[in-house]
C-alpha cells in the first residue's frame, strides 16, 4: 500500500494500517495543522508517514533536533489555535519533560495530543519505563488505545477532551499497539487551518510563581473536571458476561484479557479503561461492587493496581486485589496471551492448561542483530582499533563512551567500542566525567543525529571545563537506526524541502575546538591517521568519521544498476581471517574445510576488507 | 472448529517477511474478514530473527498463543525451529532450506546445525512440512528477492488457508508495480507448484 493512501482513502473506506500509521490518520480526521516529532522506535512510522504526506495535507509537520523542541513547537501552535500533534518514544518523553510538565500548567486553547510509545520488554529501548505515570506526575489526561482502529478513533475524541479541558493529552500506546497492524474504516478529513493566531495573555502563558500559583489550582480543578469526564467516557467500555472475578485492564492488555474470557468462555466481567487518568472511581467503584476479587491486567508498572487499592482502602471496601503487586501476573516485561492466560485461569482457581510448549535440543546460532554490509560505523571501529595497538595503548586504558544509535551495536564483539551508555547525548556528558575522574583515555562516540539532539550542551561544557578526550562524531548523514530520517546535517528537511545543512565541524570549531578533522571512514588509512594524531595530544579533539549510511548508498546503487561485489581469491587466501576476526563483516563466511568467502548476495561493495586483507587476497568479483 | 486461523512468519530481518505477511492480511481485508498482524521494527530488525504473526478471525490480540499456530513460514531453516513453541502436532510447515549463516557462527560463537537435523525435527513434528530450497524457485522466477512470494504460493495450496487464491493474487496487484508484479506471479505460480508436487496434489 502506498502510504499516500492513508491521506487519499475515502470515507468508509477500509485499510490494513499499522497503529502508528492510524494515528497519523486520526490527526488528520482531526484536523491537526501542527505537526512535530523526534523519531524514536516504537513511534517512527508515524513521522515517515507525515514527512511524506504533509505538504499535500497543508500540515506543518517537523523533524524538530531533540523532543523536548518537539513540545514546544506543539504547544505554541496550540496556543495559537490550531491543533496540534506530537510524538516521541517513551523516553524521548524524559527529555520534553521539562516542557511537557510547564504545558499543563499553561494549558491549551486548540487540541493538543502528545502519543508517547512506550516499548515493554524493551525491543530497542533502554529501559521499559511506563510513561502513564507521567500523566500523573503533569497532570495531564491519559488515553490508552488497544488496536489500530482505536487509535485513530481516540486520537478524534482526544481533541475534544484536550479543548474541553483546555489541556494537552497524553497518548499512550506500546509497542504491540504501535506496530500492530489491524483493519481500520477510514472517517472524514477535516482541512487544517492555514494559520492561528496568538492572543498575548501573560497571565495565562507565563508562569513566572505569581502565574503558577494560581495556575497549579487551576490544574487540580481542571483534573476534577476530567474525572467526572472519564467516569462517563465512551472510551472506559463494561463486558459483563459474570461477577466471578471484575478485570479491569487497559491497551494492549485488554486484546490478550478478551481472547482468553471469549475462548474459555469465564464468568467474568471486564473494565476497559482507555481514558484511564484521572482514573475513574466512580466507574470503578460501581464495577467492582458485585465481584469480591479484582484483577487488575496492565503494562508495565502496577498503575492501576495502586488506584484500586487507594480506592478499596479509602472506603473501605471488601474486594481482593490481584495484580503485580501480589504476584498474580509479572511485575516485568510486555505480557503475551500465554501469561495472561495462565495469571487469570490462576486467579479463578481454574486448572492450568499450561501445555508443555515444544521446544528441540537442537542448539541454536544466535542472531544479534548486527551492523549492516558496509556499514561506516564498522570502519572507524577497525581504524580506532588499530591506532590503539599500533600506538603500544592497552585497550582497558581506554574508555569509550557511547551514545544511542545504530553504532551502539559496537558493544559487540570483536568491536568491543561501547563501554558506558546513559541516554541520549550523553557520550560527551559522560566521557568528560571519566576525563576528570580516570586517567584513562577517553574516545566517546556520537553519531550526527544525537550530535544535534543532545550533544551540542555537554560539548561546550567539555570545552569549557577543559575535558581531556577524543569525540568522534560518527556522521552517516541520516538518522538510521529509526529508518532514515533527515538529519539537520543533510540539506533536506521534514517537509521534503530543501534546508540550510549545518555544518558539524563548523559547530564544533565555533566551539572553541581546536583540534577538528573530517575523515572519509572508508579511507582507513587516514581515519587511523587522525585516531593516531588525536591519542598523542592533550585536550579535547573531535574527529567526524562522514560517511553516508550504507542503506543510502545501497539505494543509489540499486537506482543505478550498478553493484560491485568482491571475492577472496582463494591462491592468495591464508586463512588468517582477520576480514572475520577484526572487521567482522557479515558478508564473510568459512566453509567447512575453514576456506573464507564473500556471500555476493550479502556484500555490500564498500571495499573496507581489501584494506584490511595483508595478502590483497580480496579482488573484486568479474 | 476454531474461529481463527494463525499464521507465523519467520526468518532473518531483510527476507521479505513483514511484505509477505502484509500480502496475506491485505487478501483476508479484501474479503471482509478481520486481521491483526504484529511487526518487529527498529533495533529489532537488523539482520536479526524476525516473526511476523498474523491472525484472521474474531480475535483481538496480534499475538498467537503458544501451540496455537496452524502454520509456520520459515523463510530460514534455523528461525522454524527457534517458534516451535508457537507450534503443536496440527501445525503445518513450509520451509525455505536455504540457510542465511549469522555471523555468530563465522566468529566461531555458535554452530550452525546440519540441515538434516533441522528437517527431521519439523518432519516429526507437525501436521505436514514441506521443505525446499525457495531461494533457487525465487532466482527462476527472476529475482532472489521474491523468495517471501514463493513461499506465499506454497502458503496458497495449504488446506483450510482462509484467504482465497485470488485475493492474493489481487493484494499482490495492488502492492507491486506492474513489472514487479510478472516477477512475482512467476514467484508465486512456482512456489505454488512445487508445494502441491511435494505433497502429491
Amino acid at each position: 500500500m502506498n502510504v499516500k493512501k492513508i491521506l487519499e482513502a475515502g470515507e468508509e473506506e477500509k485499510l490494513f494500517l499499522l497503529g502508528n500509521e492510524a494515528a497519523v490518520r486520526g490527526a488528520l480526521e482531526s484536523g491537526v495543522s501542527v505537526v512535530s516529532t523526534y523519531p524514536g522506535t516504537p513511534s517512527s512510522e508515524i513521522g515517515n508517514v507525515f514527512s511524506k504526506i504533509a505538504k499535500h495535507a497543508g500540515v506543518y509537520f517537523e523533524f524538530s533536533t531533540n523532543e523536548k523542541v518537539a513540545v514546544e513547537v506543539a504547544a505554541s501552535a496550540a496556543a495559537s489555535n490550531l491543533r496540534s500533534f506530537v510524538f516521541m518514544k517513551h523516553v524521548g518523553l524524559n527529555v520534553a519533560a521539562d516542557s511537557f510538565m510547564s504545558t499543563a500548567y499553561l494549558g491549551v486553547n486548540a487540541g493538543m495530543v502528545l502519543l508517547t510509545a512506550d516499548d515493554p520488554s524493551m525491543y530497542s529501548s533502554q529501559n521499559e519505563q511506563d510513561n502513564r505515570i507521567y500523566a500523573r506526575l503533569a497532570g495531564v489526561p491519559l488515553l490508552e488505545p488497544a488496536n489500530p482502529q482505536e487509535v485513530k478513533d481516540f486520537m478524534k475524541e482526544a481533541y475534544g477532551i484536550s479543548e474541553a479541558l483546555h489541556l494537552p493529552i497524553l497518548f499512550r500506546t506500546t509497542t504491540r499497539v504501535s506496530h500492530m497492524r489491524g483493519v481500520v474504516e477510514a472517517g472524514k478529513i477535516v482541512p487544517p487551518k492555514e494559520k492561528g493566531f496568538f492572543n498575548k495573555a501573560p497571565s495565562k502563558y507565563v508562569p513566572v510563581p505569581q502565574n503558577s500559583r494560581r495556575m497549579h489550582k487551576e490544574l487540580i480543578e481542571k483534573l476534577e473536571k476530567a474525572e467526572e469526564m472519564a467516569n462517563e467516557s465512551i472510551l472506559n467500555k463494561v463486558f459483563n458476561f459474570g461477577n466471578e472475578l471484575a478485570i479491569i485492564t487497559s491497551g494492549g492488555a485488554f486484546n490478550y484479557v478478551m481472547d482468553v474470557v471469549n475462548e474459555k468462555k469465564l464468568p467474568v466481567k471486564v473494565l476497559k479503561l482507555g481514558f484511564s487518568y484521572p482514573f475513574p472511581e466512580k466507574l470503578v467503584k460501581d464495577f467492582i461492587k458485585d465481584s469480591g476479587k479484582v484483577f487488575i491486567v496492565e503494562e508495565v508498572e502496577p498503575v492501576m493496581e495502586k488506584e484500586v487499592l487507594a480506592l478499596i482502602g479509602r472506603e473501605k471496601l471488601p474486594n481482593r486485589v490481584f495484580g503485580k503487586l501480589d504476584g498474580s501476573i509479572s511485575r516485568i516485561y510486555e505480557y503475551t496471551p500465554d501469561i495472561v492466560k495462565e495469571s487469570i485461569l490462576k486467579t479463578l482457581d481454574k486448572k492450568s492448561e499450561k501445555a508443555s510448549l515444544s521446544e528441540s535440543d537442537l542448539s541454536l546460532p544466535s542472531r544479534p542483530p548486527v551492523l549492516c554490509p558496509g556499514c561506516p560505523h564498522r570502519a572507524t571501529y577497525f581504524a580506532v582499533k588499530k591506532a590503539i595497538k599500533e600506538l603500544g595503548i592497552d585497550e582497558k586504558d581506554v574508555v569509550f563512551p557511547s551514545d544511542i544509535g545504530c553504532y551502539t551495536l559496537g558493544v559487540q564483539p570483536p568491536y568491543e567500542t561501547a563501554d558506558f551508555l546513559l541516554s541520549m547525548g550523553a557520550s560527551i556528558g559522560a566521557g568528560t566525567g571519566f576525563a576528570h575522574s580516570t586517567t584513562q583515555k577517553v574516545i566517546a562516540f556520537i553519531g550526527d543525529s544525537t550530535f544535534f539532539h543532545a550533544g551540542l550542551p555537554p560539548l561546550v561544557n567539555a570545552v569549557h571545563n577543559k575535558a581531556n578526550m577524543i569525540i568522534v562524531v560518527l556522521d552517516n548523514r541520516t538518522t538510521a537506526m529509526t529508518g532514515r530520517q533527515p538529519s539537520p546535517s543533510e540539506p533536506i528537511n521534514g517537509m521534503g524541502e530543501v534546508a540550510p545543512e549545518i555544518s558539524i565541524a563548523d559547530v564544533v570549531k565555533g566551539i572553541g575546538v581546536e583540534f577538528v578533522k573530517t575523515v572519509d571512514p572508508y579511507n582507513l588509512k587516514s581515519t587511523e591517521e587522525a585516531f593516531k594524531e588525536a591519542l598523542q595530544r592533550k585536550g579535547l579533539s573531535v574527529i567526524i568519521a562522514k560517511h553516508p549510511c550504507a542503506l543510502i548508498t545501497d539505494g543509489e546503487k540499486r537506482k543505478r544498476n550498478f553493484w560491485v561485489t568482491f571475492k577472496v581469491n582463494q591462491e592468495k587466501c591464508t586463512r588468517c581471517k582477520v576480514c572475520i576476526t577484526d572487521l567482522a563483516c557479515p558478508s564473510f563466511f568459512v566453509a567447512e574445510d575453514e576456506s573464507v568467502h564473500i556471500d555476493p548476495l550479502i556484500c555490500d561493495g564498500c571495499g573496507v576488507c581489501t584494506q584490511v586483507c595483508p595478502e590483497h587476497a580480496i579482488e573484486v568479483r568479474k | 472448529m476454531k474461529s481463527e486461523y494463525n499464521i507465523a512468519i519467520t526468518g532473518v530481518g531483510g527476507q521479505g517477511i513483514l511484505s509477505l505477511a502484509k500480502l496475506i492480511g491485505n487478501a483476508a481485508l479484501k474479503e471482509g474478514k478481520n486481521v491483526f498482524m504484529s511487526e518487529i521494527h527498529g533495533l529489532a530488525q537488523r539482520g536479526g530473527a524476525v516473526t511476523s504473526e498474523l491472525r484472521i478471525g474474531d480475535v483481538h490480540s496480534p499475538l498467537i498463543e503458544g501451540g496455537e499456530a496452524d502454520v509456520i513460514v520459515a523463510l530460514e531453516p534455523v528461525e522454524a525451529i527457534r517458534i516451535l513453541n508457537k507450534a503443536s502436532s496440527k501445525t503445518y510447515f513450509l520451509v525455505n532450506i536455504k540457510p542465511i549463516i549469522p555471523f555468530t557462527v563465522s566468529l566461531g560463537f555458535s554452530k550452525y546445525p546440519d540441515m538434516d537435523s533441522i528437517l527431521n525435527i519439523l518432519n516429526g513434528f507437525g501436521k505436514s512440512t514441506i521443505a525446499f530450497d525457495a531461494v533457487e524457485l525465487a532466482e527462476q522466477a527472476g529475482s532472489a528477492i521474491s523468495l517471501n512470494v514463493v513461499m506465499l504460493g506454497a502458503l496458497s495450496t495449504v488446506s483450510c488457508i482462509p484467504v482465497s487464491e485470488n485475493s492474493i493474487l489481487s493484494a499482490m496487484e495492488l502492492t507491486f508495480s506492474k513489472e514487479t508484479f510478472e516477477v512475482n506471479k512467476r514467484a508465486f505460480d512456482l512456489g505454488k507448484s512445487k508445494a502441491l508436487k511435494l505433497t502429491n496434489k
